[in-house]
């Protein structure tokens, strides 16, 4: 035999040693500690909670005159959103998908309610509020505040607010993500920012259906 | 008929051929078999008794300040409050008991406002799934490293 092919055949065992190991390995190397949800929450595109808690609770003055409060939209899905009218980029985009939500839901839209926080009560009132709003879509609402009342808000979600510059062009740093409450109350989930309308929909008919 | 110098070489070495056969076709498994998983979830736990260390002036660290995963592979990240208080971690407020599953389906950089970060923010860089061909069989191999470095 020659010492080429020895060298040859001497490497090609090796390697198929190699093989065989991963051919009789588990395939989930990556795999972590399974966390077991239930399939409910696994069936989700937003990042939901298990077991849900019931959403915080608050009483704001709406964009329309009156209280904004969850109990008065018990029954529907409330999308409620944290953010300020004077955002450059992400609220308009969040309300602009949040509005088309609405439009590909059809005769469902009327059972989902989208609820805007401001973070910002220094500009956002609330006739200021109902003008901008409306221009994305008339059916949603706004909710401000005294400082103190909306920062509780924002705590009892785990929502942050920080505020960028000093002059009267200031910015707002906040979280993006859109809370999902079902029907009866409970948060059941949170959509990051960043997510086309057919999530919200396929999230939506589920907690409708769930 | 005359014989080709291969087919003399395999009628030489028979078992060679089988080899190298054997060989290839374990190579070509690793290439282009799908990758296939038990479990999507990359977990992340806040541990019983985070709360009281805390409280007690210590700094603990849980989350990376970036956290990889792949699309088909690892791309569920699972928070869990094993802890007796509330608490910010990752993306959101997680309730005592609770657990936040938050799956991914598109390969990009997300990034989340985190405070439990010196830089407030939270980094999450989802890889697109190995490709067929050389990109199944490098996480094959690293794998299988990775796997004989932690028995090692």
């Amino acid at each position: 035999m020659s010492p080429r092919f020895l060298i040859v055949g001497g490497a090609a065992l090796a390697l198929l040693v190699a093989g065989v190991a991963m051919t009789t390995l588990p395939h989930g190397a990556v795999q972590s500690e399974a966390a077991h949800d239930s399939p409910h929450s696994e069936a989700m595109r937003a990042g939901a909670f298990n077991p849900p808690r019931a959403a915080p609770a608050f009483s704001l003055p709406g964009s329309d005159g009156s209280k904004v409060t969850l109990a008065r939209y018990r029954g529907k899905i409330v999308l409620l959103s944290f953010g300020f009218t004077y955002c450059a980029a992400v609220c308009p985009t969040t309300l602009a998908t949040l509005a088309q939500v609405r439009g590909k839901l059809g005769k469902a839209a009327h059972q989902v309610q989208v609820i805007f926080v401001t973070v910002d009560p220094g500009r956002d009132d609330a006739a200021h509020m109902r003008d901008y709003l409306k221009a994305f879509d008339p059916g949603f609402i706004g909710a401000t505040g005294t400082p103190g009342a909306l920062a509780a808000v924002r705590a009892s979600y785990g929502v942050t607010a920080i505020r960028r510059g000093t002059g009267p062009d200031y910015a707002m740093d906040h979280t993006s993500s859109i809370f999902l409450i079902d029907r009866t109350g409970k948060l059941r989930a949170m959509m990051p920012f960043g997510h086309a309308p057919e999530d919200f929909v396929h999230d939506i008919r589920y907690l409708l259906a769930n | 008929m005359p014989l080709t110098p291969w087919t003399l070489r395999v009628r030489r070495h028979p078992i060679a051929a089988v080899v190298s056969l054997t060989l290839l076709a374990g190579l070509g498994w690793a290439a282009l078999a799908p990758i296939e998983v038990a479990s999507h979830d990359q977990l992340f736990e806040i541990p019983p008794g985070t709360s009281a260390r805390h409280m007690a002036g210590e700094k603990i660290d849980i989350l990376p300040q970036t956290i990889r995963l792949t699309l088909g592979l690892n791309d569920v990240l699972v928070f869990r409050n094993a802890d007796s208080a509330p608490h910010i971690f990752g993306p959101t407020l997680i309730m005592p008991g609770q657990t936040f599953r938050l799956p991914f389906a598109q390969a990009s950089t997300y990034s989340f406002q985190c405070t439990a970060h010196a830089n407030g923010q939270l980094n999450v860089i989802v890889d697109p799934a190995p490709a067929p061909g050389w990109g199944r069989l490098r996480w094959r191999w690293l794998t299988l490293i990775a796997r004989q470095t932690k028995w090692s």
